[in-house]
């Protein structure tokens, strides 16, 4: 249909949204509360526009165009509503940018530089609220909420936990858990997309740095750190490389600079992580027993089916995530080929993901009385580090990991990706089922950010019913099914966040859907660059096997590698 | 503070409400509330699981709500009205009286659990402002003298019952 | 009526006419039409034949004490040998004069007394029973009836002052029926509109005929009802709903309570004809928990239409099936906005959202709703009844029918009056209403609650209707009308309602949320004295009172629903007539009404003052300086205005200022 925006005739297809119209229009309207895909529900006031003929101003985000409609976007009296909203909202929010952990990404200043605030017009009516720090992985602050709601409907749509929600009304609401208490007290699974979209620091995660940096001016801690799959083809955005860059090198390179002492990558143990997981695999299929196989690398996903399906721990793989593999062998393995004392090992992780901070510290990960891991960072926190050492990662020389625990298959790099765990599983288990490694390669089916992707496989006469599911509202559907009787399958791979682990709860703020595209391209080009492309066939894993853990599911590998769940509470 | 055996009351009272689901929240809450007089942590947590609601929800749609108490109220709920009409006829004087008497704020309970102070919104008798209501009891054209004498008829039948 | 007989009977035929007879007559088998009309006749209780008493039990009543009332006449009746009735009744609307008493003596015309305390019962019900006509000078009115006797020197209702120019549709039965009997109500043409649309009528035509009267909705909205209902009918889908709004959430606004007390059916029968209009088959009461009288009597109402079969499956045989269910508010004005009430019926915060889509098309879980006030549907049985160009012959141009005002505040004769649209302001509050009490001097009349703004001396001539409101900046609203006289400060009623706003508002949207805040604090540092004043809260007053317009304009522009759209109406209404007095309050730091606390200035006249120490002795502030036997005086910067050395004063030498 024909609008009018601004004075100019375009044509726009019906049932759009003005914000959308606008938008295709390259006329970015400003929003607080919207959220892509999600119901607008009206309440920041904020992307006001004003149209022909309606005594009022209305919301673009909630409005629908109409044929002959004729938008102001920015007139005068636009602009001095949304500057008063702005106002209003300011006048109730601490004033404490350079002490904010959101300083420079902060939706809210970068409005109000925006639309030119430049005096307190309305008097302060700031109350003072409680901070709550009693989670391992993020940090909640309600005199920074500016009640737009996101976390509330993320955690409740996206994720169908509903850890938080609003309580009471008017000027008492608050975001909160149930009965006001502590994040830790909810089922709150710690995976942070309530933090991505927060759009100010009311949500954000623990900040580990300074645990970090006191470990990296001990003198007597040997100071290791590992990186996701994920992280390397992120990372570049934030240092003005072009989203999709693979860093992986400059990235090692400042770990160094940064006094880090050995730089390891959890994609090796993510091969590792493979082999327990792919025999163990084929080992419930031989026996009938325990099917479907669930992954076990995602720590929010554990946490959901510890609160809300019981019934189906027993279902999960018993391996402990890359993440943990990792620090187990680290302090187990690694620790005594270099004969270092492991107690004076500090074992770092820099995670797209704010729930491996809760995972880190979960008791069942202690190994040999140890942790398996000490600190974990974000990529968020990795890059505010490489800022405060002033490195300029864009004109560093790319550097390789340390051997035994650098080496890779492109395989273990998909990790990153829903669907990347079930490709490299899937390849393995082919080849162990066959012993014929041409069965397996690319699975292109898996290759896409759908929530539920659906496929069967031949191998050899035996039939692989598998499902790759991320974000749980879908991970809800898949299960509810299965306990309907409605499906039925041998292997589930589910990742906590919508598209995996690039779009992680730790990743850079703002779920920017054509930077995620281009870190998934990202991985799977790495996947068609590399030689060693599955995980049976990294030397290191192989040696690793042959020199310490005997073979996979052996008893060594149950004690440093596998497991155990909880019980909690439901709702 | 609750009474024991609550969860067994709150369970057979749940049991009115077959086929439930989120659209009886509130009248389970009302009903609820009826009977055991405020709603508690148990309670509410009962009333989650029973109809598979996360917790935060039950408590964040009960705390919107200026009806639902949650914590005991006093064994006479003293509600004053606080409408135009009442308004202006002097009904912050007759709620300064009742503190006055009572020596508690709105919101609270006497130390002896008797009495419980609370402003409501219009109860809807304006022709005949001020009002008030304890326990359901209606009682209007109210000057301080005769909440005096009102406060003190309660606090006599409380002291022939005992 | 055809032979004494129901009209309902024209459009009851087969099983549904015998199902009616067998309610009507329980335990006669194959009535007479001998047996229909002696029936009807009895149930319709116009005339009596035995001593009947009507006490008014409605909320109003039952605060006047009511109850006390009763009582007292049962011990009366004990030492009467005699076959009484006691019928308790909802509001007749003079609740100025409550507890009333009416006295129904067969042969004569039924009698209303006021202010009937216990104490007055044994002299009323002696005198009448014993045909003393010295007691007559104490009636407020009598009842016309064309077959019974006349009661000499008792004026007729109809001419009794605070009715004479009252036209009463929804309130016709208000006061006189039991509210609990449904027989009574059928007797007096009840059900006959059902009846005859769910016989005659396609819920097209029921649209168009509630279009063509001109009725619109009586909850403040304003839009005509008969083309929502079409919205909604027009709209495909495999269910709808109809809520009728008893949340009456404007303080000052008594109207539904009394229908819904009074007579229960008439809203009723409202209800099942709407819901059939737009075919829905499940409609529910909203109706706020702080009205359990009302609740009380719509469960009992509902409960007698399921045993008669008028709800259910089926209903008068005709295909249209309907239940209704009563859904009670927990306490929350903004539920009375229609998306709000929508999410609380679902279970959720009541919380507006935007719009579109309207409910009509999109509304309770996901399907067509159409959402009336109370008054609205109270109104439907009689338009069906005597048709759409009976009711648009009455009020004016653009607002037809009638409308309930809830009158209240300073005034001499407080209650519900129901008014042709286009009378005048002064009409109501002076003809009807008798002016102020107590001989003070009208200031200003605030119709529409926390929506709405004042009606001055200037604006008393205005017709009212729900246009001519709006071009003085006010509204009709729900139809509250709180009068106010020279001892109401403007500044505090618009603070009051500030107040209400910030703690009904929702929270969802910033303008409301935060917008009425600001206006909040405004208005409390106005209204504050100098010793609660810190630093720079005078500058922050000035710097207020000069954004109050500016951000009016913002909350009403931009917040998502009618709440904080019309927040801001009081504010600006009282700063449009009353400048005076803020300029008062923020310059000269005093209020003229004498009701701002902290402004008040207590002063000692010094030519009263004896010197008898007293009050500097009770002052708790120590703020009054003096020898004994000399004049005092009191130091305004120290005092905290408590006024109590003007209650100890003998000498009357303290004055408010």
């Amino acid at each position: 249909m024909k609008i009018e925006i601004n004075n100019q005739s375009v044509n726009m297809p019906a049932g759009i949204s003005i914000l959308d119209a606008c938008k295709s229009a390259n006329i970015n309207i400003p929003t607080l509360c919207y959220l892509e895909d999600l119901f607008p529900s009206g309440s920041c006031r904020m992307c006001v526009v004003e149209i022909a003929g309606v005594k009022n101003l209305v919301t673009s985000c909630s409005t629908q165009i109409t044929e002959g409609m004729k938008i102001s976007t920015h007139s005068n009296r636009v602009i001095a509503a949304r500057k008063s909203i702005l106002e209003l909202l300011l006048s109730n929010h601490p004033d404490d940018c350079l002490y904010c952990d959101k300083n420079n990404t902060c939706e809210l200043q970068k409005l109000s530089a925006e639309l030119g605030v430049r005096n307190r017009n309305f008097s302060k009516q700031l109350i003072e609220k409680e901070i709550d720090k009693s989670s391992p992985s993020l940090v909640r602050d309600p005199s920074k909420c500016i009640l737009c709601g996101r976390c509330v409907r993320v955690c409740e749509e996206r994720q169908t936990v509903s850890a938080i929600s609003f309580i009471k009304r008017g000027s008492q609401t608050k975001v909160t858990t149930a009965f006001d208490g502590g994040l830790n007290t909810s089922n709150c699974i710690n995976c942070g997309q309530c933090a991505m979209v927060c759009p100010t620091g009311a949500i954000i995660e623990k900040n580990n740095i300074k645990d970090v940096l006191a470990a990296l001016s001990d003198k007597n801690k040997v100071v290791v750190v590992q990186h996701a799959p994920a992280i390397s083809v992120t990372l570049g955005e934030l240092f003005g490389f072009k989203p999709g860059t693979d860093v992986n090198g400059q990235m090692t390179a400042a770990l160094r600079k940064m006094g880090f002492q050995f730089v390891f990558e959890t994609s090796f143990s993510a091969d590792v992580t493979i082999m327990e997981e792919a025999s163990e695999l084929v080992d419930r299929i031989k026996k009938g027993e325990k099917l479907p196989l669930m992954t076990s690398c995602s720590p929010g996903w554990i946490k959901f089916v510890e609160h809300f399906y019981p019934e189906f721990l027993t279902n999960l793989s018993s391996c402990k995530s890359p993440q943990q593999m990792m620090g187990a062998l680290i302090k187990n393995y690694w620790a005594f080929k270099k004969n270092i004392n492991p107690r004076n090992i500090y074992s770092v992780s820099i995670m797209p993901c704010t729930a491996k901070k809760f995972e880190a510290g979960r008791e069942e990960m202690v190994t040999g009385g140890l942790a398996d891991i000490d600190a974990v960072l974000t990529t968020r926190e990795l890059a505010k580090m490489i800022d405060m050492f002033n490195i300029n990662l864009a004109k560093l020389k790319p550097e390789n990991a340390d051997d035994p625990l650098g080496e890779h298959s492109s395989a273990a790099k998909l990790f990153g990706v829903t669907g990347g765990v079930a490709e490299a599983a899937l390849r393995t288990a082919a080849f162990l089922i066959t012993n014929d490694d041409s069965k397996v390669h690319e699975i292109r089916e898996y290759r896409d950010l759908e929530g539920i992707k659906e496929l069967t496989l031949n191998i050899n006469g035996i039939t692989l019913k598998t499902v790759v599911v991320s974000g749980l509202s879908n991970a809800r559907i898949v299960l509810d099914d299965i306990k309907r009787g409605l499906k039925q399958y041998h292997f589930i791979e589910v990742m906590t966040c919508p598209g995996g682990c690039i779009a992680g709860g730790g990743q850079p703020f703002g779920l920017d859907k054509d930077k995620i595209v281009a870190r998934m391209k990202a991985l799977y080009q790495i996947d068609k660059n590399e030689k060693i492309r599955k995980s049976h066939h990294n030397k290191d894993v192989v040696k690793l096997y042959e020199e310490f853990l005997m073979h996979p599911l052996s008893q060594k590998s149950h004690e440093l590698l596998h497991t155990k769940y909880k019980l909690r509470t439901g709702y | 503070m609750s009474k024991p055996n609550t969860n067994t009351t709150v369970a057979s009272l749940l049991k009115k409400f077959p086929k439930a689901n989120r659209g009886d929240l509130i009248p389970i809450l009302q009903c609820v509330q009826d009977s055991e007089k405020f709603l508690s942590k148990s309670t509410m947590m009962e009333i989650g699981e029973f109809l598979k609601l996360p917790l935060s929800k039950v408590y964040g749609v009960a705390t919107f709500y200026n009806q639902f108490k949650f914590h005991p109220p006093g064994k006479y709920q003293i509600q004053i009205c606080r409408g135009t009409a009442c308004h202006v006829e002097g009904s912050s004087t007759i709620l300064a009286a009742l503190i006055n008497d009572l020596k508690i704020n709105t919101g609270e309970t006497t130390s002896d659990g008797l009495f419980s102070l609370e402003v409501v919104a219009c109860i809807g008798a304006c022709g005949l402002a001020p009002v008030m209501s304890i326990n359901g009891e209606f009682f209007a054209k109210l000057t301080t003298e005769k909440i005096k004498h009102i406060i003190q008829d309660f606090r006599d039948k409380e002291a022939s019952n005992e | 009526m055809n032979n004494g007989l129901p009209l309902i009977e024209n459009y009851l035929i087969g099983s549904s006419l015998e199902y009616f007879h067998s309610c009507l007559l329980p335990g006669v088998t194959n009535p007479t039409s001998k047996d229909i009309a002696e029936k009807i006749e009895t149930l319709k209780n116009d005339s009596v034949n035995k001593p009947y008493f009507f006490i008014g039990a409605g909320t109003c009543g039952l605060g006047a004490g009511a109850l006390h009332t009763e009582k007292a006449l049962l011990n009366v009746l004990k030492n009467f040998n005699l076959d009484t009735e006691i019928i308790k009744v909802g509001c007749i609307g003079l609740c100025f004069a409550e507890p009333i008493m009416d006295v129904f003596l067969p042969g004569k015309n039924r009698l209303s007394f006021g202010n009937v305390t216990p104490d007055k019962v044994e002299s009323i019900v002696q005198a009448l029973l014993n045909d003393d006509q010295t007691i007559l000078s104490q009636a407020l009115f009598q009842y016309r009836s064309p077959h019974l006797k006349v009661w000499q020197e008792v004026p007729f209702i109809e001419d009794y002052p605070f009715f004479k120019k009252q036209r009463r549709i929804v309130l016709n039965q208000c006061g006189i029926i039991n509210p609990l009997s449904i027989g009574q109500y059928i007797a007096q043409n009840g059900y006959v509109a059902l009846a005859k649309t769910l016989k005659k009528l396609t819920p097209l035509e029921v649209c168009n005929i509630i279009e063509k009267s001109g009725l619109k909705g009586r909850g403040g909205g304003g839009f005509l009802t008969g083309k929502k209902w079409k919205f909604a009918l027009s709209t495909p889908s495999d269910q709808k709903y109809f809520i009728c709004n008893a949340d009456e959430g404007d303080p000052g606004a008594f109207m539904d309570r009394a229908v819904v007390e009074g007579d229960p059916h008439k809203l009723l029968e409202g209800l099942i004809i709407a819901a059939y209009a737009i075919q829905a088959t499940k409609a529910y009461i909203y109706i706020r928990a702080e009205y359990p009288l009302a609740i009380a009597h719509l469960e009992q109402a509902i409960s007698d239409l399921y045993e008669w079969k008028i709800l259910g499956d089926n209903i008068f045989d005709s295909g249209f099936d309907l239940d209704i269910i009563i859904k009670k508010g927990a306490g929350a004005f903004v539920c009375g906005e229609e998306t709000a009430l929508i999410h609380s019926i679902e279970g959720k915060r009541g919380m507006p959202r935007p719009r579109p889509p309207f409910p009509a098309v999109s509304g309770l879980h996901g399907k067509p709703s159409v959402i009336n006030n109370v008054e609205t549907l109270a109104n439907i049985s009689s338009i069906l009844l005597q048709g759409s160009d009976w009711f648009n012959s009455m009020g004016n141009n653009n607002s037809k029918g009638t409308k309930v005002f809830a009158l209240s505040g300073k005034i001499k004769n407080t209650g519900l009056v129901e008014v042709p649209m286009g009378i005048t302001m002064r009409e109501i509050i002076f003809d009807i209403g008798g002016g102020p009490k107590n001989n003070k001097l009208f200031k200003a009349v605030q119709i529409g609650g926390p929506s709405g703004g004042c009606v001055t001396n200037e604006n008393l001539n205005i017709e009212i209707d729900y246009d001519s409101l709006k071009t003085i900046g006010a509204m009709m609203g729900s139809g509250g009308l709180v009068v106010m006289d020279e001892d109401n400060c403007m500044v505090d009623v618009a603070k009051f309602f500030m107040d209400f706003i910030q703690r009904e508002s929702c929270g969802k949207c910033i303008p409301c949320r935060e917008g009425t805040k600001q206006m909040q604090n405004i208005l409390e540092k106005i209204t504050r004295g100098r010793i609660s004043e810190k630093g720079n809260d005078a500058l922050d007053r000035f710097k207020g009172i000069l954004q109050l317009e500016e951000l009016s304009n913002t909350i009403k522009e931009t917040s998502l629903c009618g709440l904080g759209q019309s927040a801001p109406n009081p504010i600006l209404s009282t700063l449009k007539y009353f400048r005076h007095e803020y300029e008062a309050h923020i310059f000269d730091r005093r209020c003229p009404s004498g009701v701002c606390s902290e402004l008040i200035n207590f002063e000692i006249l010094e030519d009263k003052c004896k010197g008898c120490t007293l009050c500097a002795k009770k002052c708790p502030s120590s703020a009054i300086k003096g020898s004994p036997k000399a004049p005092h005086y009191i130091n305004n910067e120290k005092c905290i205005k408590c006024g109590q050395c003007l209650k100890v004063c003998k000498f009357g030498a303290i004055i408010k200022n």
